[in-house]
C-alpha cells in the first residue's frame, strides 16, 4: 500500500494510511480529513489527500454472493476487476464495462463512474450497479440504488470518494461465450475517416476505439488505427503468457522524449501493412495491453507524468480534435499513443460523471514542468471553448475555474459531501 | 477434496491460504474470535468454490472450549483431514519484560493453546491413520533476539513440539508441517516500515498449500529465509550476544 497515484505526480508529502478490512466495522478514528483510496489507478490527486488520511479499501476484498444463472455479483468495494474476471469468465460472465486496466477496485470504478470501449452501447459502470452501501464518517449506512436513496446514488457515482466509503456493491455482469474477442483493425489517414468508421461501427460492434498518432503533422494529422470488436464464441486458442513483465526501478530520467515518441508512433502506424486486419484476441491483451507490464508508469522517471483526457461535444468534435492535435504535435510532447473514442448518448448517472455525447481523447505527457503545464492549459482553452470537459480521474493540474465550467452542476454535490472527507483534487478545484 | 479446520481463520495469512483451498473445491471450517468477520470470509470462500464452509467462534485461551470446536468441525465437514493453526499475537516485548502476566498470557496464546489444540487433533489423526497438520510458527523461533524473545521463545516451543510430534506420527501416516514465515505484510505488522524483505500474504499462502500438498516437514516462506536463518542460527553465542537484533 503506497498511497500514491498512477501518474506519480503530485507526490503527497504526508498521508496517514489506514487499512479497512471489515465491511461491518465502523470507520477507524482519524483526525483531520479522510479520503477512500482504492488501488491508486487514478492518475493525479483525486485519490490523494495530502496532509490527511487515506482509508485504504483493498482489504475489503471479499466476494459476498455470485449467481452464475443471472450474473448478479455482490462483493466488497476493494475487490479488483481482475478478481471478478478470474472468478466469472470461466463461468461465462464478463465485466459489463471495463476501463483500460483491470487493476481497479469496484469502489474506484463507481467513484469515477468509469467507462470503456463499449460506452456507446453499455454506458458507464454505474449503469450495471444495482446498488451499494455507503458508510459515512458519522457512522450512518445507506443502501443507494436508482430507486432507493437515488439522490445519494447520483452523488456517490462519480462522487470522487467525497460522499463516504462504499463498503460493498451489487453488480450485473454480462454473458459471454468465452474469453475471446473477434477484432478488426482499420488504418485511417485522417479524422474524417475516423468519424466515418466510428459511425459505421456503432450499431454492429460492441467495442470501438482508435489509437491515434499524435506526433503526426500536416497531411498525416489525425492518422491512426480504428479497432472494433465483439465477444466471440468459445473457441480454443493459446492463452496469453501468465508472466507479467515489470519495470523494477524508476530510471533517473524519463525514457520518454520527443525522439523516442515520434519513432514509436511512426512504427506503430505502419506496423499493419494492409488497411484492414482481422484477429481473434484473448480479452487480456485486447482490453489491458498495458497491464502486461507491471509498473509501466515508472518509465516516465521520478518526475512522473500527466494524463489528459477530454471530451468534445459532437458538433465541435472534429474541429476541436484537429486543433488539439495541432497544438500537441507542435509541442513535440505527448504520448506514445493517444486514445480516441466516440461516446454514446446514454445519460450518465452521476452528478460529476465525465462521459457525455461527443469524442473523447486521452494521452500521456511526461512531466516536463512548466512547458507541460502551459501546454495542458492551452488544451483546456480548446476544450472549454468547445463546451467540453476534462476527466477528473486523470487530472492533476486543472484550474478550479475550468473544473467548475466543465461540471456546472458541481455544487449540487455540496449537501452530500461527507463533512470529514476531502481530497487534494477537491481542495484544488473548489477552494 | 480436503476437509480443513483452520484456527485463527481471520488472520490475513490464514484467509489467503483458505482462498487457495476454496478455489480447488475443498471444505473448510473457520474458527476465530469474531463471528461477523468469519461469516464474511465464509461467504467469500463459498463464492470462490469451497464445497462447504462452517464457522465457529473461539478464543484460543478458552481451553475448555477446544474439544467442542474440533467436534463441531468434524461433524460439519463430515470428517477432518487437515488442520491449519494460524492464530497468534505479536508480543509487545517491553510489556512482557515488565509484566509476568503479559508474559504468561502471550505464552498461552502463542504456545500453550497451540499445543493444547494439537494434542487431541493429533490423537484423532493418528487413530484414523491419515491427516495433515500445519502450524504457523515463525523464523523468530529459530533464535531468541533481544527485540522479541518472548514471542520468539513461544514460537520456539511450538517448533520443538512440532518436531517431536512429527517423529511420533511418522508411522501413522500423518504429516506435520512447521511453517516459518519471515516478514509478512499483515495487520500484525501494520506499524512496521516495509522493505524489500517483506512478503505478501498471498505469496506465503501459495507456499503453505504447496508444502501441505507435498507433505513437507519444515518450510521457510519465502524460501530465502532458510538462508538468512542458517546464518543467524550459526553465529557463535559470544558474538551474537554483542549484536543488537
Ligand atoms: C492504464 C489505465 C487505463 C485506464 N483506463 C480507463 C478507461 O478506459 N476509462 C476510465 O473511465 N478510466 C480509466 N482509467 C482510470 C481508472 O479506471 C480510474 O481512475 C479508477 O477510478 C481507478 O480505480 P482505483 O480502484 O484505483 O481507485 P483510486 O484511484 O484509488 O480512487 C479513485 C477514486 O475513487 C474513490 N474511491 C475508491 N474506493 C472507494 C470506495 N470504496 N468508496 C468511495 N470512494 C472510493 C477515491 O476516493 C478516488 O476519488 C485508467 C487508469 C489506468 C492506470
Ligand atoms: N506477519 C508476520 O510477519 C508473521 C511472521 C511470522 C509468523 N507469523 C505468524 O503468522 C500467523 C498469522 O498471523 P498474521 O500475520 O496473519 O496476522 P493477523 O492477521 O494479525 O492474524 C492473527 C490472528 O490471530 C488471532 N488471534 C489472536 N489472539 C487470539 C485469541 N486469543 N484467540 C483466537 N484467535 C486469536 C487473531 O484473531 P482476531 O482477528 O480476532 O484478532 C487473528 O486472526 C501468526 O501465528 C503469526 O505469529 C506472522
Amino acid at each position: 500500500m503506497s498511497g500514491t497515484s498512477w501518474g506519480r505526480y503530485p507526490r503527497p508529502a504526508q498521508q496517514h494510511l489506514l487499512m479497512l478490512r471489515d465491511r461491518a466495522a465502523p470507520l477507524p478514528p482519524f483526525s483531520g480529513s479522510a479520503l477512500p483510496h482504492g488501488n491508486g489507478r487514478s492518475y493525479g490527486d483525486s485519490c490523494l489527500n495530502d496532509g490527511g488520511t487515506l482509508l485504504c479499501t483493498r482489504g475489503l476484498d471479499r466476494f459476498i454472493a455470485f449467481d452464475p444463472a443471472s450474473g448478479v455479483l455482490r462483493c466488497e468495494a476493494g475487490v479488483l476487476l481482475a478478481d471478478i474476471l478470474d472468478l466469472a469468465v470461466g463461468q461465462g460472465w464478463f465485466l459489463p464495462v471495463t476501463p483500460g486496466t483491470k487493476y481497479v477496485t469496484v469502489g474506484g470504478a463507481i467513484a469515477n463512474d468509469v467507462h470503456g470501449k463499449n460506452h456507446h452501447v453499455a454506458g458507464c459502470f454505474s449503469e450495471h450497479v444495482n446498488g451499494f452501501e455507503l458508510l459515512r464518517s458519522d457512522g450512518s449506512r445507506r443502501w443507494c440504488s436508482k430507486t432507493e436513496n437515488a439522490d445519494w446514488f447520483a452523488a456517490t457515482v462519480a462522487g470522487l470518494g467525497l460522499t463516504g466509503v462504499i463498503t460493498w456493491a451489487e453488480l450485473r455482469l454480462q454473458r459471454v461465450r468465452g474469453p475471446w474477442l473477434g477484432c478488426e483493425t482499420h488504418r485511417f489517414d485522417n479524422l474524417d475517416e475516423f468519424f466515418a468508421l466510428s459511425a459505421a461501427s456503432e450499431r454492429d460492434y460492441e467495442y470501438t476505439v482508435a489509437w491515434i498518432d499524435c506526433a503526426a503533422r500536416g497531411a498525416a494529422l489525425g492518422r491512426g488505427h480504428f479497432i472494433r470488436a465483439n465477444h466471440a464464441a468459445a473457441s480454443d486458442g493459446p492463452r496469453p503468457g501468465r508472466r507479467r513483465l515489470g519495470v523494477p526501478l524508476t530510471p533517473p530520467l524519463s525514457l520518454i522524449n520527443g525522439l523516442s515518441l515520434r519513432a514509436f508512433n511512426t512504427l506503430y502506424f505502419h506496423r499493419q501493412r494492409g488497411r484492414v486486419s482481422h484477429a481473434l484476441s484473448h480479452y487480456e491483451p485486447y482490453f489491458y495491453p498495458l497491464d502486461a507490464i507491471a509498473d509501466w508508469n515508472r518509465i516516465y522517471g521520478p518526475r512522473g507524468f500527466l494524463q489528459y483526457q477530454c471530451v468534445l461535444p459532437p458538433a465541435q468534435a472534429q474541429a476541436g480534435l484537429e486543433e488539439l492535435l495541432r497544438r500537441i504535435a507542435a509541442s513535440g510532447s505527448g504520448s506514445f499513443l493517444a486514445v480516441l473514442k466516440v461516446f454514446g448518448t446514454r445519460p450518465s448517472a452521476g452528478i460529476l460523471s465525465f462521459p457525455r455525447p461527443g469524442a473523447t481523447l486521452a494521452l500521456d505527457f511526461p512531466n516536463n514542468g512548466q512547458a507541460t503545464f502551459a501546454l495542458l492549459d492551452a488544451l483546456d482553452e480548446v476544450v472549454a471553448g468547445a463546451g467540453g470537459a476534462v476527466y477528473p480521474a486523470k487530472d492533476a493540474r486543472l484550474a478550479g475555474e475550468r473544473f467548475r465550467q466543465y461540471f456546472p452542476a458541481w455544487n449540487t454535490l455540496e449537501p452530500y459531501l461527507d463533512p470529514r472527507f476531502s481530497s487534494g483534487f477537491w481542495r484544488r478545484v473548489t477552494e | 477434496m480436503r476437509r480443513i479446520l483452520i484456527i485463527g481463520a481471520t488472520s490475513a495469512i490464514a484467509e489467503a491460504t483458505a482462498r487457495e483451498f476454496a478455489a480447488r473445491g475443498d471444505a473448510l471450517c473457520l474458527v476465530g474470535r469474531d463471528a461477523g468477520r468469519l461469516a464474511a470470509i465464509a461467504q467469500d470462500l463459498g463464492v470462490r468454490g469451497a464445497v462447504r464452509t462452517a464457522t465457529a467462534t473461539l478464543d484460543v485461551t478458552d481451553f475448555a472450549a477446544h474439544a467442542g470446536v474440533i467436534d463441531l468441525a468434524e461433524r460439519e465437514l463430515g470428517g477432518l483431514d487437515t488442520l491449519l493453526v494460524a492464530h497468534g499475537t505479536l508480543t509487545d516485548q517491553a510489556e512482557a519484560e515488565a509484566s509476568v502476566d503479559t508474559l504468561r498470557r502471550e505464552f498461552d496464546i502463542n504456545a500453550i493453546s497451540v499445543m493444547a489444540l494439537l494434542t487431541p487433533v493429533a490423537n484423532r489423526f493418528a487413530k484414523q491413520g491419515f491427516g495433515s497438520i500445519a502450524v504457523i510458527s515463525s523464523v523468530a523461533g529459530d533464535r531468541g533476539r533481544m527485540s522479541n524473545y518472548v514471542y520468539g521463545s513461544a514460537k520456539a516451543a511450538v517448533s520443538a513440539f512440532l518436531s517431536g510430534l512429527r517423529q511420533r506420527l511418522q508411522k501413522s501416516g500423518v504429516n506435520v508441517l512447521t511453517i516459518k514465515p519471515g516478514f509478512v505484510d499483515t495487520p500484525m505488522t501494520k506499524d512496521f516500515p516495509k522493505g524489500a524483505l517483506w512478503a505478501k500474504p498471498e505469496d506465503v499462502a501459495k507456499g503453505i498449500v504447496k508444502a501441505i500438498d507435498k507433505g513437507r516437514s519444515v518450510v521457510y516462506l519465502p524460501w530465502f529465509w532458510s538462508l538468512i536463518m542458517l546464518v543467524i542460527r550459526n553465529v557463535p553465542e559470544f558474538v551474537f550476544k554483542r549484536v543488537k537484533l
